[in-house]
């Protein structure tokens, strides 16, 4: 996509992320979300997250077939554990980044 | 019975925890822009536009990988489907709003702000006050988001590639979405969504994503009626 391309890009996400914040805001009252829908939506954070962090941890920077980032899959492990003990988005970061920093180091120091 | 201006004060002190919490998040979107050779105005554009964070880094990436725009739209739609949850949540509080308040106060909807105004308030509380706290948590947020990933944008030139900062957008990731694995059939959902991913990564388009996110989504709302886990009220 060049400059342009770009920048409708963005706009087209703005729009509709704020015809999804405004949807219920700006209906009229009364008019409320399948319970069906509530059921799914509650699980979207928790599904998409994953699908983002697992590929970005495996394979970044990798053709297919070329396996995956031994040291990025231990490093993002530590990281795991540290969220679930800690559940701070820094000591997450830290240890995460610092766990692969050491590890790239005694790979190739 | 708070005056507007004292509740305004009160929703920014409330908020500012959160805020800490998302000075990282929004540098790392920012150097994260940089690194993906976005111009800078771009990178600003998108985040004073779209305003949120995870769909922000998301869409970064995926336009760092050459994704196609419909691909980048998409994500960022499947991202943000949550707030639908909170739009709907958090509509009775606003019911009084004028209209221009109402496209305003969702403009500035995020996970934090909807927290912090269900949890405090009730619909029936005086709206004036719920409208003054409201703005003072979601444009201190707004704030403080658009200045770290404008610091983010121009230090993250400083940074050099051997630093590997491209791997802070999955420990971001990680760090939000751990807290919200509240539930087995949270974990389920996240289990099988990554799992899903691994194994669609090399799909065309960067379709795995999408079809892992539903997969996902389908591995709880399966899990949680065979774990008959009870409903929740708030997300």
């Amino acid at each position: 996509m060049n400059g342009w391309g770009l920048w409708m890009t963005v706009v087209v996400c703005g729009v509709v992320t704020l015809l999804i914040r405004a949807a219920f805001i700006v209906l009229p009252p009364g008019v409320q979300l399948p319970r069906w829908a509530s059921n799914a939506l509650m699980f979207v954070g928790a599904a998409v997250l994953p699908a983002l962090v697992v590929p970005a941890v495996l394979f970044q920077d990798l053709a297919p077939g070329q396996g995956f980032n031994t040291l990025r899959v231990i490093a993002a492990l530590l990281a795991m554990g540290v969220a679930v003990v800690t559940k701070n988005v820094f000591a997450t970061l830290g240890s995460g980044m610092g766990a692969l920093w050491i590890l790239q180091w005694l790979v190739a120091p | 019975m708070e005056t507007p201006r004292s509740a305004f004060l009160s929703g920014i002190k409330d908020q500012s925890p959160g805020i800490i919490g998302n000075v990282p998040f929004g540098l790392i979107t920012g150097a994260a822009a940089t690194a993906a050779g976005l111009d800078p105005w771009l990178a600003m554009g998108m985040s004073i536009i779209v305003f949120a964070g995870a769909a922000q880094l998301a869409a970064i990436a995926l336009i760092a990988q050459h994704a196609p725009a419909l691909i980048v739209v998409l994500t960022v739609t499947v991202i943000n489907l949550r707030m639908l949850m909170y739009s709907a949540a958090i509509a009775p509080y606003f019911r009084h709003a004028t209209p221009g308040e109402k496209w305003l106060f969702s403009y500035l909807l995020t996970d934090h702000a909807f927290a912090l105004v269900t949890t405090k308030f009730k619909p029936e509380d005086v709206p004036a006050e719920i409208g003054a706290y409201y703005l003072g948590a979601g444009s201190a947020m707004w704030i403080i988001w658009q200045i770290a990933v404008a610091i983010g944008v121009f230090a993250g030139t400083l940074v050099p590639a051997k630093w590997s900062l491209d791997f802070a957008i999955p420990l971001v990731f990680l760090s939000l979405v751990i807290p919200a694995l509240t539930t087995r059939a949270h974990w389920a959902a996240a289990f099988a969504a990554g799992t899903a991913a691994a194994f669609c990564a090399a799909w065309p388009m960067r379709l795995g994503l999408i079809a892992a996110a539903v997969a996902g989504i389908a591995a709880g709302v399966v899990a949680r009626r065979a774990l008959k886990e009870p409903q929740e009220d708030a997300p």
